[in-house]
């Protein structure tokens, strides 16, 4: 189950750190010793939650295994824009093939190091919503259902950011992409269409699924913590803010990613073996307009005219979500 | 020849200067929390409970030290104007400023706590006039910068108003001998009995001097009285109380004001006996000058109110009393309507005056509507002559006094020394929306236990209880700390590129901007809790 919220300490478990903590009470990224897996220097866009995202997850593995990791990555931002050849921002081993064979290429890597008998070692696959959710979903298929012992991060920004922002399986309904335009009587994405990746791989019963955002950190860090506690497939969704694809200021990616979860929009849980075990609920409930608002991709749903129906429609998705995980 | 990409070694991307990108840039600063703002002692309230938050009393108390002598007597009597301020009203309770410091300023006493003179010896000497809060405040703060402090009261004990205005139930008095003992402990020297005359004489052998004389003549209104009606005025009823004898008010008592002092009188004179307090106010509740929780706390008391009353006649034994009402600009006009009241006694309790005689020969010194205008320094018309507290055109409460003392001692250290007085700078005050709430998490204010009802209407024990060691912790944790940095990492570990550096030894901030890598994106500054940080257009 997840952590223990921290009892009452002027921010509780909310900021990143405390002074008033005792230090083994601090999360990963309070730490002046964390790994900093993705250092400075790339070339993610200002604000990126992707480099967020994904410092927050390698950082808190690493101290789960005692730095004894690997990751294979994807094709995607996170990979182009932290190694632009011959520089790489990667402080741990690092491995990139293809965009759609990512979970593939993390089977090899567990399975070459079974045969040294490293199991200490341990492998991280990781990617975004198109290598993941589109592209490499059958190759994470295979990797869940033959058992390998890996942890998949998908780190899900919504849609094809590196190449232009083209929609993904992963795109929400009515947000305008470079191939969903905000035109015609359905403007933007359609509703209807995409998947929710967690459900997916919940439906292989493999031990671990988990969501998270980069806006609530302890909780991030707590899921890392506990998929690298156990042996086998597990999947953890991270939802990440890009102010460039969704069109908000750089300094909201934390705050839109905030809103993401009060709204009831993305929904926190962890499941375990298929089965939901644990939902992180809502504190401060906000109604959709409140996220969809700051962001450009949803501007038509407000001007030239406010289009209700739809924003009631976002709603509505909303609403079952909350009903469906049990998030208030 | 080898093709020329994979003739390059991989290297980090460390190499890559991702600084040049920033059009804006994070600084981190300090800006005036709505405590200290509204503080009229001029504490750092921030600041202290920054050091309680850790549980560090000690390092707590020090810094009130550094703006106010009487931090325990504080905690009682102080109207907590930052309370008022405070911006967790915005998303629970105000925290219980006023609370911690009674807590803290308790666990001096008990602990002995002491403070030292650590200045040089100026070899001058100032005198200071009056020993009620602004004088002493004012002793304290010259003696600590080193000149030799003679404080001359003209009452039989020091405190002034503190002990001869403010009953014994909301300031036990072995808590302000307490704190006035500490004070004379520096090498004060207190004459008591020692009235002054005339003011210019008493300076000869003194180098500059303070007076603070405060406002203890109560004010009469002309009310036509028989010979037999008993009409009392409020601070000499209150003075009495510090003597042998107590008044004798009588069963019905009748007290005419609607400010605190009226309070104070109707709940000193339920717990002599009275059966009934009945405060007489021309007005009605939204307008009445004395604070909400005194008047609440006197109204649990059983101290009855007739409002929108003024009197016309007082008797023996009973007075005549005009009904009022509120025109349309909130002033009360008579109706004609007329009604008895029975009642033993008037206390008169319609403000205070000062007794400027000591002044009458000395030029130069300008009094608008009875009391001394002083200028910015603190000044009066006579050079080397300072005035503060109830004299002086303020609002008349202990906290103002002290804050003037204060203010004074600084103003006579620059002037002996023959320098001009600047005042410090003050940054913004911080407001809500400046904040990041979202970080702070929930908690309620902790409510100070109060007496119980029949021992507040039968005995002067004190009202309202303290907080014990955990319940002050937990208090002084709901802090916001606006506008200041209280190291909550959040910068350091939102930064998408690590470009923010942790001080092993803090300075004045405890972080640092990694220029080389930091993209401006803005981030550490937006979800900063405490607005500690300000995004800059970047120089070229």
């Amino acid at each position: 189950m997840a952590r223990q919220p921290i009892k009452f300490f002027q921010v509780g478990s909310f900021a990143v750190g405390n002074r008033l903590l005792d230090p083994y009470e601090r999360s990963v990224q309070s730490d002046e010793r964390r790994s900093n897996t993705l250092t400075s220097g790339h070339r993610a866009c200002q604000g990126c939650g992707e480099a967020l995202g994904a410092r927050y997850v390698l950082d808190a593995a690493m101290r789960a295994t005692g730095n004894r990791l690997i990751a294979a990555n994807a094709t995607g931002c996170l990979e182009v824009f932290s190694t632009p050849y011959p520089e790489s921002s990667w402080q741990l081993p690092w491995v990139h093939s293809l965009f759609g064979n990512a979970p593939a290429v993390a089977t090899g890597v567990a399975a070459a190091l079974k045969v040294k008998g490293r199991t200490d070692v341990r492998v991280i696959g990781q990617g975004g919503d198109g290598g993941t959710v589109d592209i490499g979903l059958g190759c994470l298929s295979g990797m869940f259902e033959r058992g390998d012992d890996v942890l998949f991060v998908c780190y899900d920004n919504e849609a094809y950011m590196n190449t232009g922002v083209q929609r993904s399986g992963a795109t929400p309904p009515a947000a305008r992409t470079a191939t969903t335009q905000a035109v015609g009587d359905e403007p933007g994405n359609v509703f209807g269409q995409g998947k929710s990746a967690p459900l997916i791989a919940m439906a292989h019963e493999i031990p671990y699924v988990a969501t998270a955002t980069i806006a609530d950190l302890r909780d991030l860090e707590a899921k890392v913590e506990r998929a690298m506690d156990i042996r086998g497939p597990r999947y953890l969704h991270v939802l990440v803010t890009c102010p460039l694809g969704w069109g908000c200021a750089a300094d909201e990616s934390v705050k839109i990613a905030r809103l993401a979860t009060q709204t009831g929009l993305f929904p926190v849980f962890e499941a375990e073996h298929g089965d939901v075990v644990d939902v992180t609920k809502i504190r401060r409930l906000v109604p959709v307009e409140d996220y969809l608002q700051p962001q450009k991709r949803f501007a038509h749903l407000f001007s030239p005219e406010r289009r209700d129906d739809v924003i009631a429609a976002v709603q509505a998705r909303a609403d079952r979500n909350i009903e469906r995980f049990g998030l208030l | 020849m080898k093709p020329f990409a994979i003739t390059l070694d991989v290297g980090s991307s460390l190499a890559n200067k991702t600084g040049s990108w920033r059009t804006e840039v994070p600084r981190y600063v300090h800006r005036m929390p709505p405590c200290n703002d509204g503080c009229p002692a001029g504490e750092n309230c921030q600041q202290w409970l920054f050091h309680a938050e850790e549980g560090d009393y000690e390092a707590a108390w020090r810094q009130i030290m550094a703006d106010n002598p009487l931090p325990a007597v504080m905690g009682r009597v102080c109207y907590h104007p930052c309370e008022t301020a405070c911006n967790r009203t915005h998303l629970d309770e105000a925290v219980g400023i006023n609370a911690v410091e009674r807590f803290l300023g308790d666990e001096a006493i008990k602990r002995g706590w002491t403070v030292t003179v650590d200045a040089p010896d100026s070899g001058k000497r100032v005198l200071v006039v009056g020993a009620g809060p602004s004088g002493l405040s004012a002793a304290y703060h010259l003696r600590r910068l080193g000149h030799a402090v003679t404080i001359y009261d003209a009452g039989p004990a020091a405190g002034g108003m503190m002990r001869f205005g403010i009953p014994r139930y909301r300031l036990p008095r072995e808590i302000l001998d307490a704190e006035i003992q500490r004070i004379l402990d520096l090498g004060v020297e207190l004459q008591l009995n020692r009235t002054v005359t005339d003011i210019e004489e008493e300076m000869a052998g003194f180098d500059a001097a303070f007076l603070a004389v405060g406002a203890h003549i109560g004010k009469r209104a002309y009310i036509p009285a028989g010979s037999a009606a008993k009409v009392l005025d409020a601070v000499s009823v209150l003075r009495s109380m510090e003597g042998a004898e107590q008044p004798l008010l009588g069963r019905r008592v009748a007290v005419y004001g609607g400010g605190n002092t009226a309070m104070d009188v109707a709940r000193t004179a339920r717990r002599l006996g009275a059966e009934e307090a009945i405060v007489v106010y021309r007005r009605n509740r939204d307008r009445m000058p004395a604070h909400d929780f005194e008047v609440e706390e006197a109204l649990e008391e059983g101290v009855l109110v007739k409002w929108l009353s003024t009197i016309k006649h007082a008797d023996e034994g009973k007075l005549l009393i005009e009904k009022m009402e509120l025109d349309e600009s909130g002033f009360p006009q008579p109706t004609g309507e007329l009604e008895e009241l029975e009642a033993d006694s008037l206390v008169l309790a319609l403000g205070q005056e000062t007794d400027l005689s000591l002044l009458d020969s000395v030029a130069g010194i300008e009094v608008v509507d009875g009391v001394v205008q002083v200028d910015e320094r603190m000044m009066t018309g006579l050079p080397g002559l300072f005035a503060g507290g109830d004299m002086v055109p303020a609002e008349r409460t202990v906290t103002v006094g002290i804050g003037h003392g204060k203010l004074a001692a600084r103003c006579v250290d620059s002037w002996l020394r023959g320098e001009p007085w600047t005042h410090p700078p003050r940054p913004d005050v911080i407001a809500f929306e400046e904040l990041n709430p979202w970080y702070y998490a929930d908690a309620p204010k902790t409510v100070r236990p109060q007496l119980d009802m029949v021992r507040r209407q039968s005995t002067f024990d004190e009202v309202v209880g303290g907080l014990d060691e955990s319940n002050a912790l937990f208090e002084a944790r709901r802090c916001l700390s606006c506008g200041n940095c209280f190291a909550c990492d959040n910068c350091y570990g939102v930064c998408p590129d690590n470009a923010v550096i942790k001080l092993d030894e803090p300075g004045p901030y405890r972080y640092e901007i990694n220029l080389d890598y930091c993209k401006g994106c803005g981030l550490c500054a937006a979800e900063c809790p405490c607005g500690a940080i300000d995004m800059e257009q970047e120089t070229v």
